[in-house]
């Protein structure tokens, strides 16, 4: 460009733009005629060019009449700003960045202290607590059902006495730690409370998350405990005591997470979690709380998934949609609880066993997506997380994928940059009417719990898995390593962390010893009042279980209270 | 190929057992088996071994299909095929498949489990493994 021709444009730039003038409109004759012509390429993944990993069709090209529609004081409007679709804060990253958070845990509290003193030495910011299958079932590692499961997929806490060992030389009023159980969520979280206490720190300092939706459980995750409407109450006891004595603790993680990770689309997971939300939010209020109360202490575990663009949009439509419900429709007046904050964690079901390595590469955009569409924090999982619990390298990685990312790439300079982008925007327009349109059909049912217990959410998800599996079996669509550019020995060189029988025996007998060593006479008085807790709603249930937990009982012993008074949720399978 | 044999649908049992609720996979290949023109039981979650064997014996099952994710299956497969053993059932072609190492699927074939197939495992191959080994299973049983 001339110097000359510089100078018109910068004298150009102070005209209105005419966005759909005579000029334009021939340009877009043009390239209409000269795109036609054109051959859409053939071959593998080709047969999925025209639509999202969700199945949103997809047009060839975003331009400005696909955002016309768009009002911007009222769709978009300003970072920090109601409906918040640009992000919560007025200067996205540029304040703070998001927090570093890697879900950890494994093998025995011992083993677990151990990784957690490694992460915080290497500059992550947070906890995580992923504990084992027994502990989020609600069994004690010595009870039958847990055998084969102790220590596999996280901690196995079974007391008081494990917590405290989980958090050995942490300092719990300086950290936060998310913790990711829900069916016993209560009892992980008066454990918490109590180690804390045991080590002068007041519960009132304390800061972090517990996930503790149980909603998504049974529409998803299965692992749930006891029937919903009581477990309903449950919740409302735990936000109503965290509200009242625990002001820097989010009561609760509304997740998606796991909707995802069980096969669903983008529009779903979007649709589910976010009318799981709601159905807590109306279950508190007609506890009789202020929505104003609570509200700004609810936060949400999105999924980023592979496929960019419809994250991003995800993610910013999940943001305007729950403003505009908490605030028209629930009433709420305080503009934090307006605003949707989220926790993301990368796509499990992304990460391929075949050529580990390449969820280096996987991990990496989703965790673009995540922060381009605005999250407060990030989990980016292991390359070797679909073989086995990640190895001490891998997770080296995924923490250094962050770093790169937030200090290298600048993606954090420009707040939400790809806002005003025809695609994004009319992206997130879709994503919002279809979680709409979603949300009827629930209502249809009378509300979440009455579709749970039609199996709407189970079949609509079994569904979408299925047609996501056939498409990539007819290859329309490609996951490299898999279905294409496949190689032979494609698993070599991966060291892989092995969990050892002698961990449950281990665990098995440290329990058993817990229940001979403990005050035994304080046990069952703690037990029967928490059961007569139970069987009055008008208890808070949080105080009796910190007083279980401070006895020792054992998580087992108090869900098996529990569940004498609430009995146990079995579901129909649905195929 | 044929899906039946003696005039009647294969039938297979697809299970999962322990506390492991993953069951995308399980539901997926359940499926997939059922749209091949086989009939399907599947059992729902948190089943013991001995509830998985019954299961098969009383559906008159030609196979058992396992999913497991939670990282249980060096317990848990070698109950089924114990349990299997125990009821006189060993001719019911028992495979399985999760989130399985390399080298532990080598150790629980050698126990007796006929395949494990792993992420990323074709449904093709699946379904034709289950046709040919459950058809072989049919042919001889009847």
């Amino acid at each position: 460009m001339s110097l000359d021709n510089l100078k018109m444009t910068i004298e150009r730039s102070g005209e209105p733009v005419e966005r759909d003038g005579a000029a334009f409109d021939e340009q877009r004759r043009r390239w209409e005629q000269r795109s036609a012509k054109g051959r859409p390429r053939r071959g593998p993944g080709s047969g999925a060019v025209d639509r999202t990993i969700s199945d949103v069709p997809l047009k060839r090209l975003y331009e400005p009449r696909d955002t016309a529609d768009l009002d911007l004081p009222r769709d978009l409007a300003w970072p920090g700003e109601y409906p918040y679709t640009r992000g919560i804060h007025p200067n996205g990253y540029r304040d703070r960045l998001w927090t570093m958070r890697q879900f950890a845990g494994f093998g025995t509290a011992a083993q677990t202290n151990e990784r957690y003193h490694f992460l915080l030495e290497h500059g992550q910011h947070g906890l995580s607590v992923a504990f084992d299958m027994p502990t989020l079932m609600g069994y004690d590692s010595d009870a039958p059902q847990s055998r084969g499961e102790v220590g596999k997929c996280g901690v196995a806490i079974d007391s008081l006495a494990d917590m405290e060992l989980l958090f050995d030389g942490i300092d719990m009023g300086e950290i936060t730690t998310s913790m990711t159980i829900n069916g016993p969520a209560c009892i992980a979280l008066a454990q918490y409370v109590a180690a804390a206490e045991k080590k002068g720190i007041p519960r009132a300092k304390l800061g972090g998350t517990i996930q503790a939706d149980i909603l998504k459980e049974y529409i998803a995750q299965k692992e749930w405990i006891f029937p919903p409407r009581p477990h309903m109450r449950i919740i409302v006891d735990m936000i109503d005591f965290c509200t009242r004595e625990m002001p820097k603790w989010n009561t609760i993680s509304i997740s998606g997470y796991h909707i995802r990770e069980a096969g669903s689309t983008a529009a779903q997971e979007l649709a589910f979690t976010l009318a799981d939300g709601f159905a807590y939010v109306e279950a508190c209020m007609a506890a009789g709380m202020d929505i104003d109360s609570f509200a700004p202490r609810l936060s949400f575990f999105f999924n980023s998934h592979i496929d960019f663009f419809e994250e991003i949009a995800k993610f910013r439509a999940a943001r305007r949609i729950y403003a505009r419900h908490m605030r028209d429709k629930y009433g709420a007046r305080n503009p934090r609880s307006w605003q949707l904050r989220f926790h993301t964690q990368t796509a499990g079901c992304s990460a391929t066993a075949q050529q580990p390595e390449n969820n280096i590469v996987r991990v990496a955009y989703e965790a673009m997506a995540a922060v381009l569409g605005g999250t407060q924090s990030l989990h980016t999982n292991s390359m070797d997380e679909v073989l086995a619990l990640p190895s001490e390298k891998s997770v080296e990685i995924a923490l250094r994928t962050q770093q790169v990312l937030a200090y290298e790439t600048n993606v954090t300079n420009v707040v939400d940059p790809l806002g005003g982008s025809y695609y994004v925007e009319a992206l997130t327009d879709e994503l919002e009417r279809q979680a709409e349109s979603y949300f009827a059909q629930i209502a249809e049912y009378g509300g979440v719990i009455e579709a749970i217990e039609a199996g709407f959410f189970q079949r609509e998800i079994a569904e979408a898995s299925y047609r996501y599996q056939r498409s990539i079996e007819t290859k329309d669509r490609i996951i490299v390593g898999v279905n294409a550019f496949v190689k032979d020995d494609d698993r070599e060189g991966m060291e892989l962390l092995k969990i050892t029988e002698e961990t449950e025996r281990g665990q098995a007998n440290a329990v058993r010893e817990l229940r001979d060593r403990r005050d035994e006479s304080l046990v069952p008085i703690a037990l029967e009042r928490l059961q007569s807790a139970c069987a009055d709603p008008s208890d808070n249930l949080m105080p009796h279980l910190i007083d279980c937990v401070n006895a020792y009982c054992t998580e087992g012993e108090i869900v098996e209270a529990m569940a004498q008074v609430y009995g146990r949720y079995t579901e129909a399978a649905v195929l | 190929m044929k899906n039946t044999v003696n005039d009647r649908p294969l039938r297979v049992v697809i299970a999962k057992a322990g506390l492991d609720g993953h069951d995308r996979g399980a539901k997926v290949i359940a499926r997939a088996l059922r749209d091949a023109g086989m009939e399907v039981v599947y059992t729902g979650l948190f089943q013991t071994p001995e509830q998985i064997v019954q299961t098969a014996i009383q559906e008159d099952a030609d196979g058992i299909g396992l999913s497991i994710l939670s990282g249980a299956h060096m317990t848990l497969f070698p109950l089924v095929v114990e349990q299997l053993r125990a009821q006189d059932a060993g001719d019911i072609v028992f495979f399985g498949g999760g989130t399985i190492p390399a080298e532990d699927a080598q150790q629980l074939r050698e126990l007796g489990v006929r395949e494990i197939f792993t992420p990323g495992a074709p449904l093709q191959d699946i379904i034709d493994f289950v046709r040919r080994e459950c058809g072989k299973r049919r042919a001889l049983v009847g």
